[in-house]
């Protein structure tokens, strides 16, 4: 019998989801819907008495204090009646076999109370006003629901039972390639969603051609899985013949000759104090840490799903970086997320949506509820991040996210033993983000949201922390001999990489099933989040499965890596599929790919009349441009203070200013800490690639020195995301990143680690007029930068500390305001563009560490978006400070060209990479000059009681109080959070 | 004499265990994370320890209400032998999910004739997780865990904090018997810090002897320095944090 019980508030006013859905309808134009009630639901199907339900309810549901409820039969005669007033019902809930991580909890906690039901599943329930049907449904499907992930009812329930599927009974698939043209292999891998091209399709048929047999559809799904962009980079590696403003290049694999390469010789150069321990190799990237430990760091993206689902998808990407970590070596403990979301302006006008794109402002929301709720179960601080805001992520948002974390030294090397189990452990498998590798590796387009529902996965953090737990005590006790992450591609990726050389034979149908009825290929690919597959020794399999049990998780073991070579799949004792592990791993057939880039003339500056009270008027409109203004409203939902190590947090000072670098300690209670910082540059991709890249990595440097880091050990990730690289001239421009990402390393000393790309970020639709349109995302290149301080004691912060103090500019400001949020507010456009010098911003880097060691550095900000004004006022802001900026003193190199008119505007807004602002005490004036002596430097201003900044030059400071400066930063956080819907 | 020890309960999805363990351990005692399930097994874990503390986290998700699976988990499963280590004097903490536990377990603010929950811990009323630092103020009374102590800071992060008394009558008698031991106050410039809409601006709460106690803030998160977020250039970095006074009290009255 099926029940429903709706769980509600006891006062009105506790009910925020009644308020969101009364605000949102206004919002839509949906008349009369001036109040609502809203109900957690409950579906509980199972041989119950209705006192059996009332108990639930009353023990398990509900709270006897805020809450009240209600329980009935689905089908009974007289339903409870709901709210006066509000007769029509919507109900919300995830479509059968989504994860549904609150009925799964229910379902345990009624056993606690003696009661088994046999299924449960958790509704969102709205009671509105006399709504004609099709605007309940609108309001929804706009606001309370997700198409790929939930299904709506408006009215009568019509479900009587939650029963699932049945089991799968084994039938063997060919798929004959044979005899299929070119026209008809793309078809097919368009149809079954392999994203395999042509040329791959010949390779597959000819292997099997060899063996004289067709291929099975497993064993189809497998090559797909494993020969995925999303897994194998193939475009990155491949061979590549470019054309550049430097000249022809010819690579045979690109991100080896070039970022790979970059690390090798910054290795070579250190010799016997190289400290990377394992780079490009596992899961994340590996360097030293302190005597005890080893760090390891990884960034990840999951764009396409969070373009679909933005909750679940971004949840799940963070679920999924978190066990890239945990799969490191024999497993790291993560101590630190970080998350970069790249997205269209809040403000775009819903008629300029494409068909099938969410809203930027419901998207970015809806990524921010997904890092939030799973990062805080986790009990990871997200301590780093940035938004950046473009028209061209309008169709493909980026979401970036990141996790840091430690091990005890010399556990990052793991090899797989033959003779060991496969061992599958956490969350159980289901049909969940099936197709997700191939998915991530094809374009968008406004159809996607309905083909592709299949792919979005949802989180359920729970499981992943318990398995977290789980696989940190079994890796102190040496249980196993590896581990990987069940991620893209699921079982097939991860077995088949651990088994990459050994082979591995897998019996799919031991694998733990949500519910009946996957298919073996099903069980194979399907990316169910919160599973790890482990390669465990037989003697320690029942040590291992114990330690699983004590901590609530899941471990089977579903079959043993062989030493054949050959991947075998079983269901019940027949092979449902066979492949060689060579031709699997190595029978891709490599690329060679044109590549051609032409760097677009410069713009001629354009300058528009000033404003009353010019700076003052720029400097408030920049602080209050989307980039530039306080993320408070994202950073307050994400706990990042959880593990109690968080040293420097994204906000800091009496005035919650923002952070440069954050910092946290490795290990509580002793000193060494790790410091985090990102750079992104996206305005300068469209512009010159090569620069964008440079001054992205330069800016995620910067802001780690700024925090104290030390220069020398600061290791780097990449993470390229771009438009569709099959056109030459797009991938032209990866070329000229590539290259950046080389030069930099090397200049800097700094080893990229590891990295990740994701590539046609393309949306494609046809207009009302028929016309077939596209949005490409600019070149995006998000640079990581990992650094470490001996004693978290001595770090530094950007917030101004006392009245009196003086302020230093140290690096040379140029005239480059090409790509800059002046650019934004209209006041200036084109000019030149910011060039990297890595050597004099290396010089610059080096002068600033030595001068933070000595003690005379105060407060310390690198200066990026928005200038030297905005790198000021925020350090005001932060203090509750004033502060002069005397902008004639301050060091530049202009091109003769610029108009002294100009010159004040220039030097306060332009973005030029490598520059920092430094707060010294006068009685360290003398020292400090002494420490940045070799490079270009300049007093500037001090730091004053009065609640003002002073911007100018002399004779000519313009005023502003700090209180404004501080109003126009928040503005948008404000905005965001009372608008957002939780 | 031998250190006290603590015993720190985490469930699935406790996620402040490691570092509420450090902070007993900073303020002199010993201290043991154990799961649930080992505990059920074997109650007597308990024996030779005089401090039990449910710590911070999202215990079976929270999922369905913070702390509910756990609480009920403890009532049913635990519920004599807590009882008896409260009646031999043990004391009893939680923070954040645990004071949201102890509230539905009966063990602190129940109704003594009926031994229904008095008051309860509901979203907060912006409707959203929030971390940000609060001030504090413990006015005098009964609880053990603030003796000596008239202000401090700390963080709040949480999204069920919202301290809602059963009834005006309920409030009225816990407040004349001193059992809303903490308080959110007003920060320098007067503005209130209540993070939750919390009634009478309630942040923690102790039972009638003042050694079980609950609250939202998390002292583990400030027991050194470095972690105010402005101490850099404010605070001496080698100095304890506010927060490590509850856990030193806690260790004294053992």
């Amino acid at each position: 019998m099926l029940w429903e019980v709706d769980v509600i508030s006891k006062e009105a006013s506790g009910d925020h989801a009644a308020r969101a859905v009364v605000a949102g309808a206004a919002d839509l134009g949906i008349a009369g819907c001036t109040q609502a009630r809203t109900a957690a639901g409950w579906l509980i199907e199972g041989d119950l008495t209705a006192a059996d339900v009332e108990r639930l309810a009353a023990t398990v549901l509900a709270d006897p204090v805020t809450e009240s409820f209600t329980a009935a039969a689905v089908d009974a005669a007289s339903p409870p009646s709901g709210p006066a007033g509000l007769p029509t019902i919507v109900r919300v809930l995830p479509r059968p076999g989504v994860t549904d991580p609150a009925a799964e909890t229910a379902k345990d906690a009624f056993t606690l109370v003696g009661l088994k039901p046999v299924a449960v599943r958790s509704v969102r329930k709205y009671w509105l006003p006399a709504l004609p049907e099709a605007d309940a449904k609108r309001l929804a499907w706009s606001l309370l629901a997700s198409e790929a992930i939930h299904d709506v009812v408006v009215g009568p329930l019509p479900l009587r039972t939650l029963a699932g599927g049945k089991p799968w009974t084994f039938t063997q698939e060919t798929i004959p390639l044979d005899g299929l043209d070119d026209e008809a292999l793309a078809r097919l891998s368009r149809e079954k969603c392999l994203a395999l091209t042509v040329r791959e399709l010949h390779a597959v048929r000819d292997h099997f051609r060899s063996l004289g047999r067709p291929p099975f559809e497993i064993e189809l799904e497998t090559i797909a899985q494993t020969w995925s962009e999303h897994c194998c980079h193939k475009t990155l590696a491949s061979a590549v013949d470019h054309e550049g403003p430097a000249g022809a290049a010819r690579f045979d694999n690109l991100l080896k000759e070039t970022v790979f390469a970059a690390t090798r010789k910054v290795r070579e150069a250190l010799g016997p104090r190289d400290w990377c321990v394992s780079v490009f190799r596992d899961n994340s990237g590996v360097v030293r840490f302190d005597g005890d430990h080893d760090i390891c760091v990884k960034v990840e993206t999951h764009n396409h799903p969070s373009a679909i689902e933005p909750y679940g998808g971004a949840a799940t990407g963070l679920g999924g970086v978190i066990r890239d970590v945990l799969g490191t070596g024999l497993g790291a403990k993560p101590i630190a997320n970080l998350d970069v979301f790249c997205v269209a302006p809040p403000d775009t006008p819903a008629a300029d949506l494409p068909p099938g794109v969410i809203p930027p402002r419901r998207l970015l929301a809806g990524v921010v509820a997904g890092v939030r709720d799973y990062g805080n179960r986790m009990g990871i601080p997200t301590i780093a991040g940035a938004v950046a805001y473009d028209p061209g992520y309008l169709g493909n948002p980026l979401v970036f996210c990141g996790t840091v974390g430690i091990m005890p030294r010399d556990t990052a090397d793991a090899a797989v033993q033959p003779g060991d189990l496969v061992v599958v452990a956490g969350g159980r498998t289901g049909r969940d983000g099936i197709h997700g590798a191939t998915f991530s590796s094809i374009e968008l387009s406004s159809a996607s949201e309905s083909q592709s529902g299949g792919s979005v996965q949802i989180g359920h953090a729970i499981h992943e922390k318990t398995l977290t737990d789980f696989v940190l005590e079994a890796s102190r006790q040496k249980l196993f001999s590896a581990i990987t992450d069940c991620g893209a591609g699921g079982l097939s990726s991860a077995v088949g990489e651990m088994g990459a050389t050994l082979g591995a034979e897998v019996r799919l149908e031991t694998v733990p099933l949500k519910y009946a009825g996957l298919s073996a290929t099903e069980v194979w690919i399907s990316e169910a989040q919160e599973r790890m597959v482990l390669a465990v020794p037989p003697a320690k399999w029942k040590q291992l499965a114990a330690v699983a049990a004590a901590e609530g998780v899941e471990a089977t073991a579903i079959g043993t890596f062989t030493g054949t070579g050959r991947l075998v799949l079983m269901w019940e004792g027949r092979v449902a599929g066979e492949l060689d592990c060579h031709f699997l791993h190595e029978g891709r057939p490599k690329q060679r790919l044109p590549s051609r880039f032409t760097r677009p003339a410069a713009a001629p500056a354009a300058w528009q009349p000033a404003a009353d009270r010019d700076l003052a008027a720029c400097l408030l409109d920049v602080l209050a441009l989307p980039d530039v203004a306080s993320k408070e409203w994202i950073v307050r939902q994400y706990d990042h203070e959880v593990q109690g190590k968080s040293v420097v947090k994204p906000l800091l000072g009496p005035g919650e200013g923002p952070a440069d670098g954050t910092v946290v300690r490795g290990v509580l209670g002793r000193p060494r800490g790790i410091v985090l910082g990102v750079g992104l540059r996206h305005r300068l991709g469209r512009i010159d690639p090569y620069q964008m890249a440079a001054a992205g990595i330069v800016e995620a440097i910067a802001n780690v020195v700024a925090a104290g880091a030390d220069p020398d050990r600061i290791a780097l990730l990449d993470n390229f995301c771009w438009g569709d690289t099959r056109r030459p001239e797009s991938l032209g421009t990866l070329v000229e990143a590539c290259l950046a990402c080389h030069d930099m390393a090397i200049a800097f000393a700094a080893p990229f680690v590891s990295g990740k790309d994701s590539l046609n970020n393309v949306f494609a639709w046809t207009d009302a007029a028929g016309v077939q349109r596209e949005i490409s995302i600019p070149p995006t290149l998000l640079a990581t930068a990992m650094g470490q301080v001996d004693d978290v004691r001595r770090v530094l912060s950007p917030d101004l500390k006392a009245a009196g103090n003086r302020l230093a500019v140290v690096g040379l400001t140029r005239d480059d305001l090409a790509g800059s949020q002046l650019e934004l507010t209209g006041r200036a456009q084109g000019g030149r563009v910011p060039e990297v010098d890595a050597a004099s911003c290396r010089a610059v880097i080096h002068a600033i560490a030595a001068a933070q060691r000595a003690g005379l550095v105060q407060a310390c900000h690198d200066v990026s978006d928005g200038g030297l004004a905005a790198a000021v006022a925020e350090m005001a802001i932060g203090g509750r400070l004033g502060a002069t900026l005397d902008l004639a003193a301050a060091p530049v190199e202009f091109s003769p060209a610029i108009d002294p008119a100009h010159r004040d505007l220039v030097t306060a807004f332009a973005e030029t990479p490598g520059r920092f602002i430094c707060e010294v005490r006068a009685d360290d004036a003398a020292a400090f000059e002494q420490a940045v002596a070799g490079v270009p430097w300049a007093w500037v201003g001090a730091v004053t009681a009065e609640p003002d900044v002073a911007i100018g030059s002399a004779g000519r400071l313009e005023r502003i109080a700090v209180a404004q400066l501080d109003a126009a930063w928040r503005r948008m956080s404000h905005q965001e959070h009372s608008g957002g819907h939780g | 004499m031998l250190a006290p020890r603590a015993l720190i309960l985490r469930a699935p999805g406790t996620n402040c265990d490691h570092e509420t363990a450090h902070a007993f351990e900073r303020a002199g005692g010993l201290a043991r994370r154990v799961h649930v399930r080992a505990l059920v097994e074997k109650p007597t874990l308990m024996d030779d320890c005089q401090i039990l503390c449910v710590p911070g986290g999202f215990s079976y998700g929270d999922d369905i209400a913070s702390g509910r699976i756990f609480a009920l988990e403890l009532r049913l499963r635990l519920g004599d032998a807590l009882r008896a280590f409260r009646d031999r004097g043990g004391l009893i903490l939680g923070i954040c999910n645990g004071f949201q536990v102890l509230l539905q377990t009966g063990l602190l603010l129940a109704d003594p004739a009926t031994g229904a929950a008095r008051a309860a811990l509901a979203h907060n009323t912006s409707g959203r997780f929030i971390d940000r630092w609060v001030h504090l103020r413990a006015p005098a009374g009964p609880c053990v865990f603030l003796k000596g102590i008239d202000t401090l800071e700390l963080p709040v992060a949480h999204g069920e904090g919202r301290f809602v008394a059963r009834s005006a009558a309920d409030l009225a008698a816990l407040d004349a018997a001193g059992q809303l031991a903490l308080r959110y106050a007003p920060d320098a410039s007067n503005a209130s810090t209540n993070p939750n809409g919390a009634q009478a601006d309630v942040a923690g709460a102790c039972d009638e002897t003042g050694r079980v106690f609950g609250l939202m803030p998390h002292p583990e998160r400030f027991v050194d320095a470095t972690q105010h977020p402005a101490w850099v250039g404010r605070l001496d970095p080698a100095a304890s944090g506010a927060g490590l006074a509850i856990f030193a009290n806690a260790i004294r009255s053992c």
